[in-house]
């Protein structure tokens, strides 16, 4: 069974902008699925419409085979949401914000309560919970949206943008914690995110939104496999005062000792390092520009505006 | 059954549990859901204003002991009798009447409206809660509120005049119904405003004007007849002359037709209220 069935959604906000035209996605119960796009390119706008917050203008949506038309409430209650931006009463302290939702979703106080103290402390927020939220730092905000969105253990977690704002340190440990969710418990995750990265180290599956229509999909290792090139940034011991000729390869200066290079699909870096090697150019490091999925995701994005080749 | 509510039943359920689909094969348990959620959301709203009792409490109690030592032992000792009773006596129903009103609706403005600006609305938007619990929810809310400064003033009324209830059963239907007509006034209005200005247009350019119209301070008896007549399209006549009933056993107004008329307002209010939520006016996209 799909977590999630799209069919035909479209959305059209004030009779003339068309925010969503009529997308179909599948997403597979137990995938970590990642949905990227640049801003405005209706991302938010179907998470809206999933999760019940924003009407659609025409268009199937099922989560685990529940319409959110005809049975709204069993579609729901399969569905935690992360929004993007803050939407807790910022006078309530931490422990109540998610106490409340587990009322809305109907569990008991008591159970409530022994959830809420598991996922708050597995989300490190235990000790904050008396704490009124507008008094959290950033990243602690975010980790009670996903606490308050844990609580009634939906089959299907979404996140909008998750790590937005949150540094490297807490983006890795919730990196794990939703790895963890996944595997370990079965629930299916859907992210966006601009940290693209983020979507390469986490998710399986991936579809690229933009203008409103769903521009590629697949799995993650898939669409690398078809990315044309990849840029690798390079400390060379010694300075050529030009930059090497070596096709396939484009190569191009930078700084001192420092230089970039394009590698064509299908070259290796063995062949690379041979060629440098030839021209007496040594090599101490090796990184990539980029990840691999954000060169993909630029490139795609950039021809579709016709920036790019 | 669903896990939700598999949840609830289960004492145990600490850690994250199986999502199998087996899990969530049975159908929800909507009524015990919504029985929780309504649980909820009233506690959430009496924390509220229990939280923040110095703006919400004290100040219409204080208020109604002003109107109480003003109107009623200072200028009310010059005052003849009304409708036969001592001039403090007439007015104390009024006053009890105008603090459930404003009680009432500024509970459910200030809090509906607070979560829409803040968007936690959404946390009940996302959750399989109806729409039907979530205005009764804010309705008891607001209900709570109103009936307890209603309360306190009635109180506070005790040391000023020495009226009992003649009709408790009606002094109390009457508070409860106005109340509850008041609180679904606030949700509609919360729904449609859009600035804080919007949630104040009301209470302050509506309501108190046509509560000092509606007989608080006198007996319609007393006006011309085109005052009498124009009093007569004035709701809150109803509700503070039947509540007067209750408590003097004596109204400009028939009892049934008070009852009627504030059941009539609940029907209509309730409607839009619900027509509106349905349609997701002023909180979906």
């Amino acid at each position: 069974m799909n977590a999630l069935s799209i069919a035909g959604l479209s959305k059209t906000y004030g009779g003339n902008v068309h925010a969503l035209k009529g997308i179909d996605l599948d997403v597979p119960d137990g995938d970590f699925f990642a949905l990227l796009g640049p801003n405005g390119a209706g991302k938010s706008t179907a998470i809206g419409i999933i999760s019940a917050l924003v009407n659609k203008t025409a268009g199937k949506v099922e989560v685990f085979g529940h319409d959110i038309d005809q049975e709204p409430e069993a579609a729901k209650a399969s569905i935690g949401l992360v929004p993007q931006e803050f939407n807790f009463n910022v006078f309530e302290p931490v422990l109540p914000t998610v106490l409340n939702v587990a009322g809305y979703n109907g569990i008991s106080r008591k159970v409530a309560l022994t959830r809420a103290e598991y996922y708050l402390k597995k989300l490190d927020l235990w000790d904050k919970r008396k704490t009124a939220s507008r008094q959290l730092s950033g990243g602690m905000k975010r980790r009670l949206m996903i606490a308050r969105a844990l609580v009634h253990e939906p089959r299907l977690l979404i996140l909008d943008e998750p790590t937005a704002g949150v540094d490297l340190e807490i983006r890795r440990s919730m990196w794990e914690f939703l790895t963890e969710l996944n595997e370990q418990h079965g629930t299916t995750i859907i992210l966006t995110t601009h940290y693209l990265e983020e979507a390469e180290a986490l998710c399986r599956n991936v579809a690229i939104i933009d203008g409103g229509e769903i521009v590629e999909r697949g799995a993650v290792s898939q669409l690398l496999s078809r990315s044309m090139q990849e840029t690798f940034v390079l400390d060379t011991r010694g300075n050529p005062d030009v930059a090497p000729e070596l096709p396939p390869f484009t190569l191009r200066l930078r700084t001192e000792n420092r230089m970039e290079v394009d590698v064509p699909h299908g070259h290796t870096i063995n062949e690379l390092f041979q060629g440098l090697s030839g021209q007496g150019i040594e090599i101490t490091s090796l990184r990539n520009k980029t990840n691999r999925l954000e060169e993909f995701f630029l490139r795609l994005v950039k021809r579709k505006t016709g920036d790019g080749a | 059954m669903s896990q939700t509510i598999r949840n609830e039943a289960s004492e145990d359920a600490v850690s994250l549990t199986d999502t199998t689909a087996q899990a969530h094969a049975e159908p929800l348990d909507l009524m015990a859901i919504n029985r929780i959620a309504f649980q909820t959301i009233v506690r959430k709203e009496i924390r509220r204003f229990a939280r923040i009792w110095v703006q919400t409490i004290v100040p219409p109690s204080i208020n109604a002991v002003l109107y109480m030592l003003i109107f009623g032992s200072l200028i009310g000792s010059r005052i003849s009798d009304m409708d036969g009773f001592r001039y403090i006596d007439f007015i104390v129903p009024g006053i009890i009447m105008m603090a459930v009103i404003i009680n009432s609706y500024s509970n459910v403005v200030s809090s509906f409206f607070s979560s829409k600006m803040q968007n936690y609305i959404e946390e009940l938007l996302v959750s399989p809660v109806s729409n039907l619990t979530i205005v009764i929810g804010y309705v008891c809310g607001g209900m709570a509120r109103g009936l307890l400064v209603g309360s306190l003033v009635a109180l506070v009324s005790l040391f000023f005049s020495e009226i009992r209830p003649v009709h408790p059963l009606v002094t109390i239907s009457v508070a409860v119904l106005t109340s509850m007509m008041f609180s679904l006034g606030g949700l509609i209005n919360a729904v449609f405003a859009k600035s804080f200005d919007d949630i104040s247009i009301v209470p302050n350019f509506i309501l108190t004007p046509l509560t000092y119209l509606g007989g608080v301070f006198y007996s319609i008896s007393m006006l011309p007849p085109v005052w009498q007549t124009l009093s007569m399209f004035n709701p809150m006549l109803y509700m503070i002359n039947g509540f007067r009933y209750g408590i003097l056993g004596t109204s400009d107004i028939p009892i049934w037709t008070s009852f009627l008329v504030i059941l009539i307002f609940i029907a209509l209010l309730g409607t839009i209220a619900m027509t509106l939520l349905n349609r997701g006016t002023g909180i979906k996209h």
